[in-house]
């Protein structure tokens, strides 16, 4: 990227986001101006001034708020990648409760467990329960609905959701759509949501106002990342298609335990880090399995996300943290996942 | 003798071992009471089937194993078998009576395709 071109982005953000967060200090290849919608994408920014926003400003506007994304905990995974997937979700849960502001609720994008096991879910409520946000929002990830097709997922996380799982909420002016494209995946293809769900989704929006912030939240990536490994889902064109005329457009995903972003018109697209083990960067291994890093790197591969919603700026700031934040941080773009974002930027 | 016939002649001693090494085998195959059926393995390794279409005889049972560290499925795109899920190092088996083509995948990564041909 040229100096001129990230000087704009700059201005562009400054413009967009009149929040007073000196943004110059972000990556540069990881900051990006949407309409009316600002992305602060970073796997290594010092994590106190990108969480200090509440504080710096002496107290929030009416209707800022912030929530946190956490995905893929895989609890009842032991293997070498990771051999303590519950000890790494326990640190992302500290993370959170450090956290200046408390986050007004969580969304977990899928995959809890590592096998649907009640004692692999078991294990996850202990560790929600210490969690400062009370509030918790699900949507099953493959592994969530392995023998049961979803029964005790639904059971468990599911209350007052519809089909295999998919609701929809508001929260102080923006709409959050949660979907599920892990249920009744056909030979061949990625993921799927269906179109009994697809009707739903189209019902849901149906009526609101352009201007209404939406959130969609999914498992597999709504958009298509790397066929060849399954990421991405066979019928999101529809699901997008639905959200086009909106203003301003997150989608939230997880699944490939790494960060990617893109933006497409006004709809943002991200994905987000694991709090169990990373996955390789598209078409860089022989498979998508758990990639091992050493000891003492896991922590700058395993994140939380954070999103800060901002009603006059009208923008939706999102911040990646891994759970170490020390060394990787300070340098910046030090890890694999940011690596790759880097790349894209 | 043309160079075409010192050829022929050179071949014929090995394919005549090679032939008889052949007959040599069958025998034992009864002898050891073996099921005629060629039983046979496919390996889950790395997201992928290995090999992605098996050829067996009627009558051959196809175990499955799971190699990754990722659990994975085996299941007949047609319903005629389904594992249960299979995690690092469980089997699968199931034994194919009828000659056909029996497609299968795994549910969890649907990606991953494969074949069972029984003649």
């Amino acid at each position: 990227m040229t100096d001129k071109k990230q000087d704009l982005i700059d201005e562009k953000l400054q413009d967009l986001n009149n929040d007073g967060i000196d943004r110059r200090g972000f990556l540069k290849c990881m900051a990006w101006a949407g309409t009316g919608l600002v992305w602060t994408m970073s796997g290594g920014i010092p994590v106190s001034r990108a969480f200090a926003k509440a504080g710096d400003k002496g107290g929030d506007k009416g209707g800022d708020f912030s929530f946190v994304q956490i995905s893929d905990s895989h609890i009842g995974f032991s293997k070498p990648a990771n051999p303590d997937v519950t000890a790494t979700l326990q640190t992302a849960i500290n993370k959170i409760n450090a956290m200046p502001h408390t986050p007004d609720f969580i969304i977990h994008t899928g995959d809890l467990s590592q096998l649907s096991k009640p004692s692999e879910f078991d294990t996850l409520d202990q560790v929600l329960k210490g969690a400062s946000a009370k509030d918790i929002h699900f949507v099953p990830g493959e592994h969530d609905m392995l023998s049961d097709n979803g029964e005790q997922f639904l059971q468990r996380y599911g209350k007052g959701t519809k089909g295999s799982g998919w609701s929809s909420f508001d929260h102080k002016g923006v709409h959050f759509v949660g979907l599920v494209n892990v249920a009744n995946l056909k030979a061949g293809g990625m993921g799927s949501l269906g179109n009994e769900q697809l009707e739903w989704l189209d019902d849901d929006l149906k009526g609101r106002s352009a201007s209404t912030p939406i959130v969609l939240y999914a498992h597999i990536p709504l958009w298509t990342i790397y066929p060849d490994w399954g990421w991405g889902t066979d019928d999101s064109e529809q699901a997008l298609s639905y959200v086009k005329r909106f203003g301003s457009v997150t989608v939230l995903n997880g699944h490939i335990h790494q960060i990617m972003q893109k933006i497409e018109g006004r709809v943002s697209f991200h994905t987000a880090m694991s709090t169990a083990f990373p996955q390789p960067a598209p078409g860089s291994a022989p498979s998508a399995g758990p990639m091992k890093v050493p000891t003492d790197q896991l922590q700058r591969v395993l994140g939380i996300t954070d999103v800060n919603y901002s009603v006059s700026g009208r923008s939706l700031a999102v911040v990646d943290s891994p759970l170490g934040d020390s060394g990787a941080s300070a340098s910046g773009n030090g890890g694999g996942p940011a690596a790759v974002n880097a790349t894209r930027g | 003798m043309t160079r075409k016939n010192v050829l022929i002649a050179g071949l014929a001693a090995p394919v005549m071992i090679t032939m008889l090494l052949l007959f040599a085998g069958s025998p034992s195959v009864t002898a050891n009471d073996q099921p005629t059926a060629a039983n046979a393995d496919v390996k889950i390794d790395n997201f992928v089937f290995g090999p992605q279409t098996i050829t067996v005889p009627v009558g051959a049972t196809v175990t499955w194993t799971n190699k990754d560290d990722i659990p994975h499925t085996s299941v007949s795109t047609d319903g005629v078998f389904k594992s249960k899920v299979l995690d690092t190092d469980e089997k699968f088996s199931h034994t194919f009576d009828k000659a056909g083509t029996y497609p299968y995948y795994c549910t969890i990564h649907p990606k991953m395709t494969g074949k069972v041909v029984v003649q």
